[in-house]
């Protein structure tokens, strides 16, 4: 904003929507609350007083219309799939998945015999932050949750794409 | 009552109908019965006064090997007299038939379903056989030894590792 620096007040600050709306998104990562196994176990833990993810504006939703990140926290089977990916489609764009341990990731301890279980669950919805670990500490997921604000930090949700 | 006893008043009771006692070191003393005659000696189980087997603790399919017979166990408790006898069904692999005892104990409701599910096999006179953890849509029954998963289940891919 090379031009406008210093032209106003020093409480009227210039910025571009683009980096105003990413500022605000990265700093409300609502996510979804449902979790599937042991990791949700993790991912409550790192919500609670401990690890406070609010500090971070990360805050749990009942309701996939309300929530910005879906956090696929456990074993995803196949019946549960489905259900995954309704829950998924039902999410107000724009939106996110981070996969949560291992069973999320490739199917994990499950990978060999597990006849009912998906392995992977990028197989049905594009996953954008993946967390390794079985289950992750709740440090991970926290770090998990500041990569996904840098990724949102440099999106451009307004400007023209360049073909 | 001790199992041994148990299983002569079976015997002299059901004759032909209980098979034999298995007896070894590692499980409870197990009385075989006939598939078909399970209600009604679970009925006289549960309603002779010197039996009187109120509670059923637990009900499991089993699969041996893949090519012997399919298997029901019945774990009993009497809760008043404070003893247990464990039953158990042998039925063929293809045409799996065992009568339920879900009217007579409400636990076995969800166990034979369970079993259905995953074994195979068919209880009958069950209220309400469907399965209770997979899908109704599912096919095959994962718990036999022989079964073979498919490669796709609503076009999600079940990858197959060796």
């Amino acid at each position: 904003m090379g031009a406008l620096n210093h032209k106003f007040n020093e409480n009227i600050l210039i910025t571009s929507l683009d980096k105003l709306l990413n500022w605000s998104r990265s700093g409300s990562e609502w996510y979804f609350q449902f979790g599937l196994a042991c990791c949700a176990i993790e991912m409550m833990s790192a919500a609670a007083a401990r690890h406070d993810l609010e500090r971070f504006g990360a805050m749990p939703r009942s309701s996939p219309r309300q929530a910005d990140v879906m956090i696929v926290a456990g074993t995803v089977t196949l019946k549960m799939a489905t259900r995954v990916k309704r829950l998924y489609e039902q999410m107000a764009e724009p939106k996110y998945v981070i996969s949560m341990g291992s069973c999320a990731n490739s199917g994990g301890p499950y990978w060999q015999h597990g006849y009912h279980v998906l392995k992977g669950v990028d197989q049905i919805v594009p996953v954008d932050i993946y967390i390794p670990g079985c289950p992750p500490r709740p440090e991970a997921l926290i770090e998990g949750l500041l990569h996904l604000q840098k990724k949102m930090r440099e999106e451009h949700i307004l400007a023209k794409k360049e073909d | 009552m001790t199992e041994q006893e148990i299983y002569a008043d079976l015997s002299a009771k059901f004759s032909d109908k209980i098979v034999e006692l298995i007896e070894a070191e590692t499980f409870n003393p197990t009385v075989v019965v006939a598939p078909a005659a399970i209600t009604e000696v679970c009925h006289y189980l549960k309603d002779t006064e010197t039996l009187n087997f109120n509670s059923l603790m637990n009900l499991a399919g089993h699969d041996t090997d893949g090519e012997s017979d399919l298997s029901v166990i019945y774990h009993l408790h009497s809760t008043e007299l404070d003893h247990y006898i464990t039953l158990k069904a042998f039925t063929n692999r293809e045409n799996s038939e065992v009568s339920s005892v879900a009217n007579i104990y409400g636990t076995a409701d969800w166990h034979e379903r369970e079993a259905w599910d995953l074994y195979g096999i068919k209880f009958t006179g069950h209220p309400d056989l469907k399965r209770i953890l997979l899908e109704e849509d599912w096919e095959g029954h994962p718990l036999k030894k022989d079964y073979v998963a498919a490669e796709f289940y609503r076009g999600m891919r079940i990858e197959k590792v060796k």
